[in-house]
């Protein structure tokens, strides 16, 4: 018969290896009153990730020609009516050929000199695709569309690229069979040391590149190989206000060639009212005050409308309600901006660029 | 498709094929053209010495702005002439409830860079490292990251939801409220959080003139909250098949990245709600966001909603589209997440003037997402000769170093760098180490040693030796 002491040893060490071989049943009853079984309709409402091997994929279907219709509507402002938009976002379609989609690698990838890299060469999984449809897009209303629109949308992207047909129907059932098609489909590549885990295909134990730390005497590159010039100096600005104005060393005076020391850095300006608003309202992602980015300059607008007697009220009545066809083919959607907002709005677009 | 790091990727990739044309007008390429013409190329290419002594003879001469000269009517004004906070009263105590920094500080802050990202709600910008002392970020100062705009969510209607890829993966689903959250054991470490396009924009040549630009996309904060390993062992996660977990936000874009299972039960991935003392800023993902220290900040998935576990990678948009590094075959490597050791000089560094000859403490940062730092090297001399820096205490695990060393600058062209070397024993590679086996086009993990060029003048310049 073992003594007192061995054991209270035992169970002492059984007590630590039940803590590891149970660690999951331990730690729920370790923590009494904290947290509790999420329901169903929860876990549904939450869990919409769809993974490469199309796990989580909803059941629906979506043709291109209703994918058209919706993009039309909600995807062109940005991306453009092709995809082809390089104004707001850079181009989800092009660099892809008939080629690519039976090789499954897109060749323009491997050229140092070809100008673009679209969504569409580096797309690898559609499921990716459709995913982040569902989960982000339309940018400014994310998880607005059905599930059947997700999938018209992504038919119609599709389409764009060369991938699926002009009378095409994606659905649950047919997605495995156009992943088969995909330009990039064979593009990645998992042989590398910097995931800090197992079980990726190829993951090398050593990194890539090495290098050795010479203390004296070591080669050095012989030549000052890339600068900016001198004349780009201040295209980040008067580098003189981003930096501290008192220890060892200040800001360079950029504003001005050839004089590294400012005489007193001022601060840089920080926007109030109503642009601060415009901001906060994301009027300027589409807007600059001075230039076009999707939607006119603030100061086009301005200038275009300003005089009107009624300039206030037709301004405020644009920003909530959307137009199209004044300033090109991009139309302007409605605006979830209050009344009082898009009156402080039209009132600054009215009178602020007079002066 | 492509809310935004496309449009991020673009920028960089417009940067990397044409800087420092990418981000000047029309004008400004003709000159840089006609520059080129008249022999500034040759320049370029010219002589180590000679490019050094040429660059630095386009600056003026320095000016003696620090000279701290005895006035001739035998005393310093500063100190003769008594100012009004020495002869009058201060303000009271909470004239301001949260305090700021001082008004001189102004000019200390976050800042974007032009021309990178057409929208600010998908943008980034970039922490001052130029300005900052030790290792720590003030919170206001935190780099930010956004892919559909930040929000400042109420934590008293925020939930993570824990669940797995299949009913059998995670025993017992759950629901958390902050609140349960904080109840649970906590741990506060530092860390750094670093994003993988960091450095992006200089893959190719020189692009941007500080290093707030440069390598701004870093910052280290002390972080407080739950190891994720908790809450999945009290969900009854299954640990032998679920070897990978998917972190899900909040917001708009609803962030999703895998996470190696292999880190949750090291007990260093954290639900964190905590920052430097205070909770989690709003751009930083308040009320939480989980901490994935070493890996890069994408994965660091703000205003965080759910955790699922699988036993599959997720293939999520910023796994496949982005945050991909772009090999010279045209593969992308794809779930390259660990940050790999990298340093760089703060002090100086480009776009800053030194006032003076003389004492210049040399100060700098470097981490490594692999571990703890272990040697900093610094040159002078753009590599020739290279004295070990100090590291400042305390060195942490997968968190910034502080590392300094004397210099006497002696008025002439230096090139200064830092080189660090990690508890693994990997060596911070230079340019021409890194592009020789990845390239000029990726955009991601580019930890190459940083040159900034010391001219006569005292101007600092951001430079690539090759």
């Amino acid at each position: 018969m073992s003594s007192w002491v061995e054991r209270f040893a035992r169970a002492g060490a059984c007590a630590a290896l039940a803590s590891i071989a149970l660690g999951a049943a331990a730690s729920a009853d370790r923590y009494p009153g904290i947290g509790r079984p999420a329901t169903p309709k929860e876990i549904a409402a939450w869990d919409i990730d769809v993974r490469p091997d199309f796990k989580g994929l909803p059941a629906g279907s979506g043709s291109v020609a209703q994918g058209q219709k919706i993009w039309e509507a909600q995807c062109a402002s940005c991306h453009g009516v092709f995809g082809e938009s390089n104004e707001v976002f850079a181009p989800l379609i092009g660099g892809t050929t008939a080629e690519d989609i039976k090789t499954g690698r897109v060749r323009h990838l491997a050229e140092p000199a070809y100008p673009q890299r679209t969504m569409m060469m580096k797309l690898a999984q559609v499921s990716t695709l459709w995913d982040y449809i569902r989960r982000a897009m339309p940018w400014n209303a994310p998880k607005s569309l059905s599930v059947d629109e997700v999938y018209a949308v992504t038919a119609y992207v599709l389409n764009l690229g060369g991938v699926v047909a002009d009378d095409f129907t994606l659905d649950e059932r047919n997605i495995a069979a156009v992943q088969a098609r995909l330009p990039n489909r064979h593009g990645l590549a998992t042989n590398h040391a910097m995931w800090p885990g197992r079980g990726l295909a190829g993951a090398a134990g050593r990194p890539d590149v090495s290098a050795t730390a010479c203390v004296v005497n070591c080669p050095v590159e012989p030549r000052v190989a890339s600068l900016l010039p001198e004349h780009a100096r201040d295209a980040h600005g008067n580098l003189a206000q981003q930096n501290r104005g008192v220890g060892p060393q200040r800001g360079a005076d950029t504003s001005r060639p050839g004089t590294p020391l400012a005489a007193a850095p001022a601060p840089a300006a920080v926007a109030t009212g109503a642009l601060a608003l415009a901001q906060k309202l994301s009027c300027t992602a589409c807007h600059g005050v001075d230039s076009k980015i999707v939607g006119p300059a603030f100061r086009d607008i301005a200038g275009r409308y300003g005089n009107r007697g009624d300039a206030v009220a037709y301004l405020a009545q644009k920003i909530q309600q959307g137009g199209a066809g004044a300033w090109g083919a991009v139309p302007m959607p409605p605006q979830a901006v209050s009344a009082d907002d898009a009156q402080v709005l039209g009132r600054w677009l009215a009178e602020e660029f007079k002066r | 498709m492509s809310g935004d790091h496309v449009a991020f990727e673009r920028g960089l990739g417009g940067r990397l094929r044409k800087a420092p044309e990418g981000f000047i007008d029309a004008a400004g390429v003709r000159q840089v053209f006609a520059e080129g013409r008249q022999g500034r190329r040759d320049f370029v290419r010219g002589a180590f010495a000679a490019a050094v002594a040429a660059a630095a003879a386009g600056g003026a001469s320095r000016a003696g702005a620090q000279a701290n000269p005895v006035p001739p009517e035998g005393g310093d004004p500063a100190i003769l002439n008594l100012p009004p906070h020495t002869t009058g009263l201060g303000q009271p105590v909470v004239t301001d409830g949260y305090g700021k920094p001082s008004q001189h500080e102004a000019n200390v802050q976050r800042r974007q860079s032009p021309g990178l990202t057409p929208t600010r709600q998908a943008s980034v910008s970039f922490a001052p490292l130029q300005s900052l002392f030790g290792i720590v970020t003030p919170s206001g100062l935190h780099f930010e990251r956004h892919h559909q705009g930040w929000w400042d969510v109420d934590p008293s209607r925020h939930r993570l939801m824990v669940n797995g890829s299949d009913d059998r993966i995670v025993k017992k689903p759950l629901v958390f409220t902050v609140d349960e959250l904080m109840r649970l054991p906590s741990v506060s470490r530092f860390h750094f959080i670093e994003c993988g396009a960091n450095t992006g924009m200089e893959w190719g040549n020189v692009a941007v003139p500080t290093c707030q630009y440069t390598h701004g996309m870093i910052s280290c904060s002390e972080f407080t909250g739950v190891p994720l390993r908790t809450v999945l062992e009290m969900a009854g996660a299954d640990f032998k098949r679920g070897r990978f977990v998917l972190a899900e936000g909040a917001d708009g874009s609803s962030m999703t990245r895998t996470i190696p299972m292999e880190l949750v039960e090291s007990g260093e991935v954290l639900l964190a709600y905590g920052q430097n003392g205070e909770m989690l800023r709003p751009e930083n993902g308040y009320p939480l966001r989980l901490v994935v220290p070493g890996v890069q900040g994408v994965s660091w998935v703000k205003y965080l909603r759910r955790i699922e576990v699988g036993d599959q990678p997720y293939g999520a948009k910023d796994e496949v589209l982005h945050y991909v590094d772009l090999m010279p075959d045209g593969t992308h490597r794809q779930y390259t997440s660990t940050q790999e050791c990298k340093s760089v000089v703060t002090t100086p560094s480009g776009g800053q003037v030194l006032l003076d000859k003389g004492y210049c403490q040399i100060s700098g940062l470097a981490w490594s997402g692999r571990g703890k730092v272990r040697r900093v090297d610094v040159t002078t001399d753009g590599g020739r000769s290279w004295k070990a820096a100090r590291l400042q205490d305390p060195v942490m695990h997968k968190c910034l170093t502080r590392f300094t060393l004397d210099w006497a600058w002696d008025g002439k062209p230096a090139l200064v760098q830092s080189r660090a070397i990690d508890e693994t024993g990997y060596v911070q590679p230079t340019y021409r180490q890194l592009r020789a086996v990845r390239g000029t086009r990726s955009i991601y993990h580019n930890n190459a040693v940083q040159t900034w060029l010391v001219q006569e003048s005292g101007e600092v310049r951001n430079v690539q030796l090759g």
